[in-house]
């Protein structure tokens, strides 16, 4: 279990998190979700110790400052983006990992096929492109076999085939029962990762709840793109004006702002003015 | 002492870990194009110095491998103290700035063993430079038939690396303050020109322009471990500082027998109080 109470930290007079609290319970999965600056990526470098803070942390019991070395131990971290090591050869870079965690080599081995590295352990990490570096990441942070993972954005420099895959995996280890704690900006993503989200802002909560929940909390609206046929484009845009949302015309259909809980109601809409969709896209 | 699912987690700090993070540094130092460039630049012109001063072996003066060694103390002086700044500088906040320290650290290591694994490790980078530096010198004495006066270039050999061993505990403060490879390169290269060129230049001017006491002139002196480096090399193969004028003579007299103890102690003391220093920064609040 994971209990933060009272965390602060500032660099000189810039409080980047401001009083944070949260309990995290064995096996929960939660987000810290808000925009770059927000302070999330610092409440989990806080919870790692690597950078000095006020507040108390403890990780089952150990206090993370006291017990930094047995905290860790029960972490697998992944990175935003694994950006250094560069000249090391994968496998060589797993085996320091590995060694640094006391684990022994069968488990890199393991760990290898189990993310699908094997044809890329010889490669220099530069070699690496960036979904596979990000796998990479998490075969060091799952080689010990942690209870807790802490994963920084780890979507965010993926393409869609690889941030799909990821997503996978990590729904995979949710259900393993590890206790998942993912920083994102992105709310399609928390809402497919995660149990619970912590919304931050310039280094205070905002909200807490359930990813469903979040966009209407926050009052976040969406844009949602209809395709239609060029003839019908201009009839839709009347028809959700008049039906009170915000529409514009474009070169393949119509967009129109909704919020989280309006998409439904603007295609039934254009539905029942008899406008065909031919497809649709959200835009966030 | 901390039980955690299937090990034993001590917050001391433990020399396995310390020696894990040393032979990753050594490793990645010795694949490094920079680190060949260093070593290639001092063997190459250890070498040269080594041709030039051999021939006059035999014409007058120290002989020997006392001419080699000699011949070797200005290089010595100039680049074993800017590749082991360089190197200390960079080892912290090279790797702060791309993240790696951070990855490095959330493994369960404290931050003790990660500082003397990545000072024992650029340790024996600086170890490897400078042995290939006096080893290849040596080789080409010895091919030249001289076999004389072997144990002080041993001796001066490893007064170098102590030298290396304190420039690369200062380039480890500078690293610990900096954050920014680039500023920390620079603050080094800085620290640099101050102790193998300005600092003397400077004592020499402040000496002339105040009269200095002599007494002042050479403690002052003997507070630039480049300079504490010379003097010792010069006593191993000069068996004296005649050459260094009053300043010489006055070290000669007040110090007597225990000179050469006496510079190996300041020596010992830029080797550890730096290095100390950057511990106790890198292991405090300091963020990463």
């Amino acid at each position: 279990m994971i209990e933060v109470s009272g965390l602060t930290k500032a660099y000189g007079d810039l409080v980047v998190v401001d009083d944070f609290d949260v309990t995290i319970e064995q096996g929960d999965s939660v987000a810290l979700w808000g925009p770059n600056g927000a302070g999330k990526t610092t409440v989990i470098r806080c919870l790692l110790g690597l950078v000095s803070y006020d507040g108390t942390i403890t990780v089952n019991g150990m206090d993370a400052k006291d017990d930094g070395k047995a905290v860790r131990s029960l972490i697998g971290y992944v990175p935003q983006e694994l950006s250094f090591y560069d000249d090391m050869v994968v496998i060589d870079l797993l085996d320091y990992s590995a060694s640094l965690r006391g684990i022994a080599p069968e488990r890199v081995d393991e760990v290898v096929e189990m993310i699908g590295l094997e044809d890329h352990q010889q490669k220099l990490v530069r070699e690496l492109s960036g979904g596979l570096k990000q796998r990479l990441g998490l075969a060091t942070a799952l080689a010990p076999d942690p209870p807790i993972l802490l994963l920084d954005e780890p979507t965010s420099n993926l393409d869609a085939g690889a941030r799909e895959s990821t997503i996978r995996l990590l729904d995979d280890l949710k259900h393993q029962g590890r206790t998942l704690v993912v920083t994102s900006h992105h709310l399609e993503e928390v809402g497919m990762l995660v149990d619970r989200v912590i919304a931050m802002e310039a280094g205070v909560v905002v909200t807490e709840c359930a990813p469903h929940d979040l966009a209407e909390r926050l009052g976040i609206s969406a844009w949602l793109h209809l395709i239609t046929s060029k003839d019908q484009a201009a009839q839709a845009q009347t028809v959700l004006t008049e039906a009170g949302f915000s529409a514009r015309m474009n070169s393949q259909g119509v967009l129109v702002e909704v919020s989280a809980q309006q998409k439904g109601m603007a295609v039934t809409a254009l539905a029942e003015a008899g406008i065909e969709i031919e497809d649709l896209e959200v835009w966030r | 002492m901390t039980m955690t699912a299937d090990r034993v987690i001590t917050e001391r700090p433990e020399m396995t870990t310390i020696l894990r993070v040393a032979r990753k540094e050594l490793r990645s130092s010795v694949t490094s194009r920079w680190f060949w460039m260093w070593v290639l630049a001092f063997v190459g012109l250890a070498l040269i110095l080594v041709l030039v001063a051999l021939p006059s072996t035999r014409i007058g003066g120290q002989a020997g491998f006392g001419r080699t060694a000699a011949s070797l103390v200005t290089l010595v002086q100039i680049i074993v103290p800017l590749m082991a700044l360089t190197l200390g500088a960079l080892s912290i906040a090279a790797q702060r700035e791309t993240g790696a320290l951070r990855f490095l650290m959330s493994h369960p290591i404290s931050r003790t063993e990660a500082f003397w694994g990545l000072y024992l490790g650029n340790s024996a980078v600086l170890a490897v430079a400078t042995t290939a530096g006096f080893g290849a010198a040596g080789v080409l004495t010895i091919s030249r038939g001289v076999t004389d006066g072997t144990a002080t270039f041993a001796w001066i050999a490893f007064a170098s690396w102590l030298l290396a061993m304190a420039m690369l505990g200062i380039g480890m403060l500078i690293s610990t303050f900096a954050k920014r490879s680039s500023a920390a390169l620079g603050v080094a290269v800085f620290v640099w020109l101050i102790l193998v060129f300005i600092g003397d230049l400077g004592v020499m001017g402040t000496a002339a322009a105040t009269n200095m006491p002599v007494s002042v002139l050479f403690f002052t002196a003997l507070a630039n471990p480049v300079e504490a480096f010379r003097l010792l090399a010069l006593t191993a193969f000069a068996g004296s500082l005649d050459a260094l004028g009053p300043a010489g003579v006055y070290a000669v007299d007040t110090l007597g027998d225990n000179l050469d103890l006496s510079l190996l102690i300041v020596l010992l003391l830029w080797l550890a109080l730096p290095v100390l220093a950057a511990w106790q920064r890198f292991r405090g609040k300091a963020d990463l």
